[in-house]
């Protein structure tokens, strides 16, 4: 039996003066965020801004250098670069402008057409979004966000006691707090992608805590005489090794996606891989303690 | 083999089959296979996306108030006719989404209200004013965005895509999918071109056509409308013609001034078609005229004969030849240096019609087929080293457990396309990323088994009641977990697009199959290896 963890006998509960400090950095840092995107301040995705993203796809290498030079020349107001190298492609980001839809990505590609004309290009995608439909798509987020939220709250409500949903809820807002947070401060961009894999990571980090909330409430029914939190310490340790396998397993694939999946999905395998480990953080050090500190009537033992 | 597991045995096998032949469309072998089988069984299996595919998804708004305001004009034409033949004088000129009529007398009011009782009439000073009811209004917007949408379709299918999805979405947006469309600019214009096609007579006659400039610079259209607004008269308008130089690539627009009212438009169309110039080898479209039109056409030519006659499609002068005699027969022909491919759009947006109203493009998303191939094959080697590490991970962990767990994984990987393909689901390349992650995750209900089974092992049980406690006791944490991962994918199918729908679908079908597979699957595996012997230790 090969066991990286076993029977092990960590004081989980007694480390939360610091997880808490850590979390509530992270937490404050999603909060800015949010705060941020609320203002535009930060750097939505054209799905939600609205504008013009266009992919190319050169035969040889090319010099960021000189695809800028050639878009912002044709008249383009602060085009937004990023390269891929390994494959030479170049994605060009225009954001709000006051031309037509539709005339910046001609624009661009005539600009490069004209400037380097020895290195052949083919577009890989061209993406126009209006502001209607960016704005649309910003409410209909928001409600997709809120509504999945009150679904889960409900559902844990229902088969836990409300101590153990609401640790389970905070503990998935921190995880979705703490990765947008992260991205925010990379200033990555935020866009449907990344609300995608924020929602996915909501679901894993609350399927890791449902079952140390599971095993909890197990232990809690056969050791009455322990205090509630050393049958906490005991239930985490006891899944520590499943805990742990499981986010090894989602880590390979999400590592796997983030270096072979192309650059389509890059942020979102980057964004997987955080949000995993931060889920699995959550699940040990944030979604039991807030059950113990949030105040109960009821003893938790029973139901 | 004792005889439920056996029959447990069979049940998977007979899945795996089912699951099989519903993803045989998606492989090579199915172009070999005999014809009884292509035609008895599914044949459509795993849909690409437009994002693995290539293609188009565009989002169109119908510009109704423009739908309202045609509909306005044509009510200011049978006003003024009807006041014409009643020999009365009046102004009748619109006013935004009104009708002003002066003077206002009660003779006209006792008209306009026998005859257009669809119009609200109101006196206001010295006028009537009359105004389309909000009722008819968004009837009449309404009424466009089907209009609309049905001239797409004519038109797409007389371009020929295959399988392209058109829908209405809310009160007056047209979505338009284009699969496989290798020159997308071309296939938006064809879209989104109005394609309102008038004949209008030129008035040269009028001394101010002399003082138009000969030929306008790009943008400088605005100024010279402006200039020249108060100095024409008011049954002209100023519109430009436009020529492209085949070898420079410059436009160069020629103001022309021509009469407001259409002689004739494109609704009297029949026939539409490319043909060639046998002197110049240069294509043009001709048309024919049903019988109202051809009469029209003949009437009008006749009158005007040396006069010129401009062939106008959305507010572009093509031509404006001058008319050597009267024309019989409703035939005509539209020409203006067009490559071949112009020629064939051009005849198919005349012959599909014109849109009721302009479309305002809102969004646009397209993939090219490069991009496509590109995220194939990127998912694919991603998806093939992920489920390796997994599988060799596995089995270094929990050694013969681990086969059966890497088993359960596989059956699942088969289950799940079979499954996709059965849906006639659509794979999306974020659905490629949920397929990996529900392989990570796959492997997670059959963790929770094992963590529960070697548990009993260390309480000391004999293996097999370990293997029956270890899944009782895991099977409620395994359904809450796995619940609520659903309760997120669905929430990604109802609000998400195209892509991100793709993620829902693979990943909550993923979670579905995964339950069946480690509650059913791998637990067959365990009942077998401990009902063959007398099963001293588990390899876990």
């Amino acid at each position: 039996m090969l066991e990286i963890i076993k029977n092990t006998n960590i004081d989980f509960m007694g480390k939360r003066k610091y997880t808490f400090i850590i979390s509530g950095i992270l937490s404050i840092l999603g909060i800015i965020a949010i705060v941020q995107v609320a203002n535009g301040r930060a750097n939505l995705g054209i799905d939600f801004a609205g504008g013009t993203a266009i992919q190319l796809k050169f035969e040889k290498p090319v010099s960021l250098h000189e695809v800028r030079k050639a878009v912002e020349e044709s008249g383009i107001r602060d085009p937004e670069l990023q390269d891929f190298p390994a494959v030479n492609k170049v994605l060009i980001r225009v954001k709000k402008t006051e031309q037509q839809l539709g005339q910046v990505s001609d624009a661009i590609t005539l600009a490069i057409s004209q400037k380097l004309p020895n290195n052949k290009y083919v577009v890989d995608s061209t993406t126009v979004i209006g502001p209607k439909v960016g704005s649309r798509l910003r409410v209909d987020t928001a409600q997709a966000v809120l509504i999945s939220v009150v679904g889960i709250l409900v559902y844990v409500a229902f088969r836990f006691k409300f101590n153990f949903a609401v640790g389970a809820t905070i503990a998935t807002f921190h995880d979705v707090l703490a990765v947008l947070g992260i991205f925010y401060v990379l200033g990555k961009e935020i866009n449907l992608i990344l609300i995608t894999a924020l929602l996915t990571i909501a679901g894993y980090s609350l399927t890791d805590t449902v079952v140390v909330f599971d095993r909890i409430r197990e232990n809690l029914k056969i050791r009455l005489k322990d205090s509630v939190e050393s049958v906490m310490n005991l239930s985490i340790n006891e899944v520590l090794s499943r805990t742990i396998v499981t986010s090894m397993t989602v880590l390979i694939t999400s590592i796997a996606l983030f270096f072979f999946g192309g650059e389509v999905i890059h942020d979102f395998s980057l964004a997987m891989i955080v949000g995993v480990i931060i889920g699995t953080y959550s699940s040990v050090f944030v979604a039991s303690p807030v059950v113990l500190l949030w105040p109960s009537k009821k003893p938790l033992a029973k139901k | 083999m004792k005889k439920n597991i056996l029959w447990r045995f069979l049940f998977i096998g007979f899945t795996v089959l089912v699951a099989i032949v519903f993803f045989l469309p998606n492989t090579p072998l199915f172009k070999s296979m005999p014809d009884w089988w292509k035609n008895n069984m599914p044949s459509k299996g795993i849909i690409l996306g437009l994002d693995l595919q290539g293609g188009l998804h565009l989002v169109f708004e119908v510009e109704g108030d423009k739908a309202v305001e045609t509909s306005i004009d044509r009510y200011i034409f049978l006003l003024r006719d009807a006041l014409q033949k009643k020999k009365l004088q009046a102004e009748v000129k619109r006013n935004g989404l009104s009708i002003e009529i002066t003077p206002s007398t009660q003779e006209i009011a006792t008209i306009v209200k026998e005859g257009f009782p669809i119009l609200d009439a109101s006196s206001s000073g010295q006028s009537l004013v009359l105004k389309i009811s909000g009722k008819e209004a968004s009837r009449i917007k309404d009424s466009a965005v089907d209009q609309a949408l049905e001239t797409i379709r004519n038109r797409i299918d007389q371009f020929g895509v295959s399988e392209p999805t058109i829908h209405r979405q809310g009160e007056n947006e047209i979505v338009v999918q284009l699969p496989g469309v290798k020159d997308p600019r071309r296939a938006i214009e064809l879209v989104g071109k109005t394609a309102q096609l008038e004949f209008k007579l030129v008035d040269d006659e009028t001394p101010v056509a002399a003082q138009l400039p000969q030929s306008v610079g790009p943008g400088d259209e605005e100024r010279v409308l402006e200039q020249f607004r108060d100095k024409i008269p008011a049954d002209d308008e100023i519109l430009f013609e436009k020529k492209l130089n085949r070898e420079t690539g410059v436009v160069t627009k020629f103001p022309v001034l021509v009469r407001k009212q259409a002689a004739l438009s494109g609704n009297l169309l029949s026939e539409a078609r490319v043909s060639l110039d046998t002197k110049f080898s240069e294509p043009y479209v001709s048309i024919s005229f049903n019988a109202e039109g051809g009469k029209l056409f003949e009437e009008v030519t006749g009158a005007n004969v040396k006069k010129r006659l401009a062939i106008i499609l959305d507010k572009t002068i093509y031509s404006a030849p001058v008319i050597q005699e009267r024309i019989g027969g409703g035939n005509a022909q539209i020409s203006g240096s067009f490559s071949m491919e112009e020629a064939k759009d051009l005849s198919i947006v005349l012959k599909a019609g014109a849109l009721p109203a302009p479309l305002k493009m809102l969004q646009n998303v397209t993939v090219g087929p490069s991009l496509g191939e590109d995220s194939i094959s990127a998912g694919t080697r991603a998806g093939l080293i992920g489920t390796l590490a997994v599988v060799v991970f596995m089995i270094a962990y929990y050694r013969l457990s681990g086969v059966i767990a890497d088993f359960a994984l596989l059956l699942n990987i088969v289950l799940l396309f079979g499954a996709m393909a059965s849906l006639n689901a659509t794979l999306t390349l974020p659905g490629i990323a949920g397929i990996i992650l529900a392989i990570g995750m796959a492997v997670d209900s059959n963790v929770l088994m094992f963590e529960r089974i070697r548990d009993e092992v260390r309480t000391g049980k004999p293996p097999r009641s370990a293997v029956d406690s270890g899944y009782h006791k895991a099977f409620w944490t395994i359904f809450d977990a796995h619940v609520t991962t659903l309760i997120t994918a669905a929430v990604l199918f109802q609000f998400g697009t195209g892509p991100i729908k793709g993620f829902a679908v693979t990943l909550s079908l993923g979670v579905l199959i995964n339950l069946y597979t480690a509650l059913i699957g791998t637990k067959a595996v365990f009942d077998l290896i401990n009902s063959r012997r007398d099963v001293k230790k588990l390899s876990i």
